[in-house]
């Protein structure tokens, strides 16, 4: 029992990510003030909750790359919105922005169920359609900070019990998150489904509707986001968030999150977006240039998702050696 | 999930029914009408140098769609084509500056496509890695080696005789690209359709293990088809480097979708398994004819990019609506 949890996931992860921070205080003791933690875990907040929406699409044998687009979209919404209407209630924005990130999740949703349209193939498409009606409906301009109304932007800082609202949406999510995936009929279905879909139809369990939800799921989370990146920074144009797909997949995958589907927790997909915001937020501190950022995070994918393969790799009887390298 | 199931006819359709209803066909139908209605659209399209310039716009993505429209018939994919790209000019801009003349810049170009194919094929064939993963990783890899390298500077200053390759006619209005593109396009059709190696590359994307067991060296194949994948997006960068006269690290961004959609429309199974390099040219003169008749209309270009995006979801999406609508 013990064995097992010390060689578990996540603790290995856990470890990687205290042994980082213990490298970089060695240097700069600054980094590793909790204040500063506390700091760069409101920061990697927004790949926190992306990173938990793409683990459930994951687990179900999919992919979902249009989520940047998600979040990059809705926030345009919600700030031409607030621009239009600045007396709005912070409430009803938040919920035009989940409504609206739902929206698109089902759609790549509905694509995928009804049409079985690789999931692949569906959030390119999506992905760069959502970036062109970013596009189309602000007229390529900039939604700058003081357009946008002071309630709208103060929403994601307010502080509450020492830390920003930001800061609690990814943890209430993670908790809530947690608990429907250990705890739920719906939460246990996304794992049948990826784990063996053939199995999951016998037990009655519908594929397609349970990838349409986690897309659903994964929607939601992506237009929250929305709203809450584009009033922290106070700013939304075209590209906000470009390329951010790719740092929620690399999350995912060091958080072991098996790309096969069937295999991954929450507290992974966490591990995982921290690893990464350390990082992030560590280069510039030891004076590393940002361009960095790009080959590390490719590198850890690599790295990350070497090392899942080797260690899931089924001990059972080989009976022609090349043969498990062909499917 | 999809069943596989094998309609079976009885009644074989004759040679020219079956031609006829063909997805290239088909396609062919599509190009003539963009071709038709952009004459009508705009009175500068029917120009034999506007044309000309026009074919810029596909000839060098689609050398690399041929090689990765048997990548994606085996089975697998590269979505680091358009890193490669950004890779190798790099590579070439560094090689400029330490003097190397044209020959070795092509040298430069090619070499450095076969390392990325290798290194591709390495992670995916010997490690047994899922490619849509590896691939991923790959390309934020090799772009950020590009930044690294570069960071927000740019190369410039390539020899005068090594614009030919971008820039240079043949005869008349016909480039030195697009001679170039026609002799790839005759070759892969060869490679895929009259080779031993063609059959193989069907049948590893049909059924991989039964590939493997009637001696086929499966990831030989694939290691092989990376490796072209590679080559073609160094000739790729090569052709692009010459044409813009200079490297940024942002170069060719987002040419991997691009990509992927000219295959899918060629009418390539995203699954693997079918299509054809007809089919792949005719897409290829598609969305050239596309973008340029846009461009005519003065569209910007991330709205394109919308075109673009719904023209991939549409063209499986389609066939799939009408089939479920027959029923």
């Amino acid at each position: 029992m013990l064995k097992r949890f010390l060689a578990s996931r996540e603790i290995l992860l856990l470890g990687a990510i205290v042994a980082l921070l213990v490298v970089i205080a060695t240097r700069f003791p600054a980094f590793v003030a909790p204040s500063n933690l506390a700091d760069v875990f409101n920061d990697t907040s927004p790949l926190i909750l992306l990173a938990i929406g793409q683990m459930i699409v994951i687990l179900t044998k999919c992919i979902d790359l249009s989520v940047a687009a998600n979040l990059a979209l809705t926030g345009m919404v919600v700030a031409m919105i607030n621009v239009a209407a600045p007396g709005m209630p912070i409430v009803v924005i938040i919920m035009i922005a989940v409504g609206l990130g739902t929206l698109m999740g089902m759609t790549n949703g509905l694509l995928v169920w009804k049409l079985q349209i690789p999931p692949i193939v569906v959030t390119l498409g999506t992905m760069t359609i959502f970036r062109g009606i970013i596009f189309l409906i602000s007229d390529g301009k900039w939604v700058n900070s003081h357009e946008m109304s002071s309630a709208f932007k103060a929403f994601p800082r307010a502080d509450l019990l020492g830390l920003p609202v930001m800061s609690w949406t990814a943890i209430i999510a993670v908790i809530l998150f947690t608990i429907v995936m250990t705890r739920t009929t719906m939460g246990r279905s996304f794992y049948a489904v990826g784990g063996n879909p053939h199995a999951a139809t016998y037990t009655g369990i519908d594929v397609g509707k349970t990838q349409f939800r986690a897309f659903t799921i994964s929607g939601a989370l992506a237009g929250l986001t929305g709203y809450l990146w584009v009033s922290r920074y106070s700013v939304a144009y075209v590209d906000i968030a470009g390329g951010f797909e790719l740092d929620v997949v690399a999350a995912c995958v060091i958080g072991g999150v098996s790309i096969a589907g069937g295999i991954g927790t929450v507290g992974g997909a966490l591990l995982g977006a921290l690893f990464l915001g350390v990082i992030k937020n560590a280069l510039p501190v030891v004076n590393i240039s940002p361009f960095w950022q790009l080959a590390i995070s490719g590198s850890a994918i690599i790295i990350a998702v070497a090392l899942n393969a080797r260690a899931n790799r089924e001990k059972g009887r080989i009976i022609l050696k090349t043969a498990e390298h062909a499917t | 999930m999809s069943q596989s199931e094998r309609i079976i006819v009885d009644r074989l359709q004759s040679p020219a029914e079956r031609y006829l209803k063909s997805w290239e066909s088909l396609l062919l139908l599509v190009a003539v009408a963009i071709f038709i209605a952009n004459s009508f659209a705009s009175p500068y399209f029917l120009n034999a140098w506007n044309l000309s310039d026009a074919t810029f716009n596909f000839t060098e993505k689609a050398m690399i769609a041929f090689a990765m429209a048997l990548l994606i018939i085996s089975g697998e994919i590269d979505l680091s084509v358009a890193s490669i790209i950004a890779l190798a000019s790099t590579a070439m801009g560094a090689a400029v500056q330490m003097g190397v003349g044209t020959p070795g810049l092509i040298m430069v170009g090619l070499g450095t496509g076969l390392l990325c194919g290798a290194f591709n094929g390495f992670l995916v064939t010997r490690l047994g890695l899922p490619s849509i993963v590896v691939t991923i990783g790959t390309m934020s890899l090799f772009r950020g080696i590009s930044y690294i390298v570069l960071g927000d500077q740019a190369y410039r200053g390539y020899p005068s005789d090594f614009a030919f390759f971008g820039q240079g006619y043949v005869w008349w209005v016909i480039s030195f690209e697009f001679v170039l593109f026609a002799i790839i396009a005759v070759i892969f059709a060869i490679l895929l359709h009259k080779t031993n190696f063609g059959r193989a590359v069907y049948a590893i994307g049909n059924n991989p293990t039964g590939a493997l067991f009637s001696g086929i060296r499966v990831p030989r194949v694939k290691f092989i088809l990376f490796l072209l994948t590679g080559l073609m997006s160094g000739v790729a960068a090569i052709c692009l480097t010459s044409r813009l006269g200079s490297t940024r690290p942002s170069i060719a961004f987002g040419w991997e979708l691009e990509v992927v959609t000219m295959v899918v429309l060629g009418g390539v199974n995203i699954l693997g398994g079918s299509g054809s390099i007809p089919g792949v040219v005719i897409a290829a003169f598609v969305m050239g004819l596309v973008t340029f008749g846009l461009g005519l209309l003065n569209v910007p270009g991330i709205v394109m990019s919308i075109v673009i995006g719904a023209l991939l979801i549409g063209v499986i999406a389609l066939p799939r609506l009408w089939e479920k609508w027959r029923r």
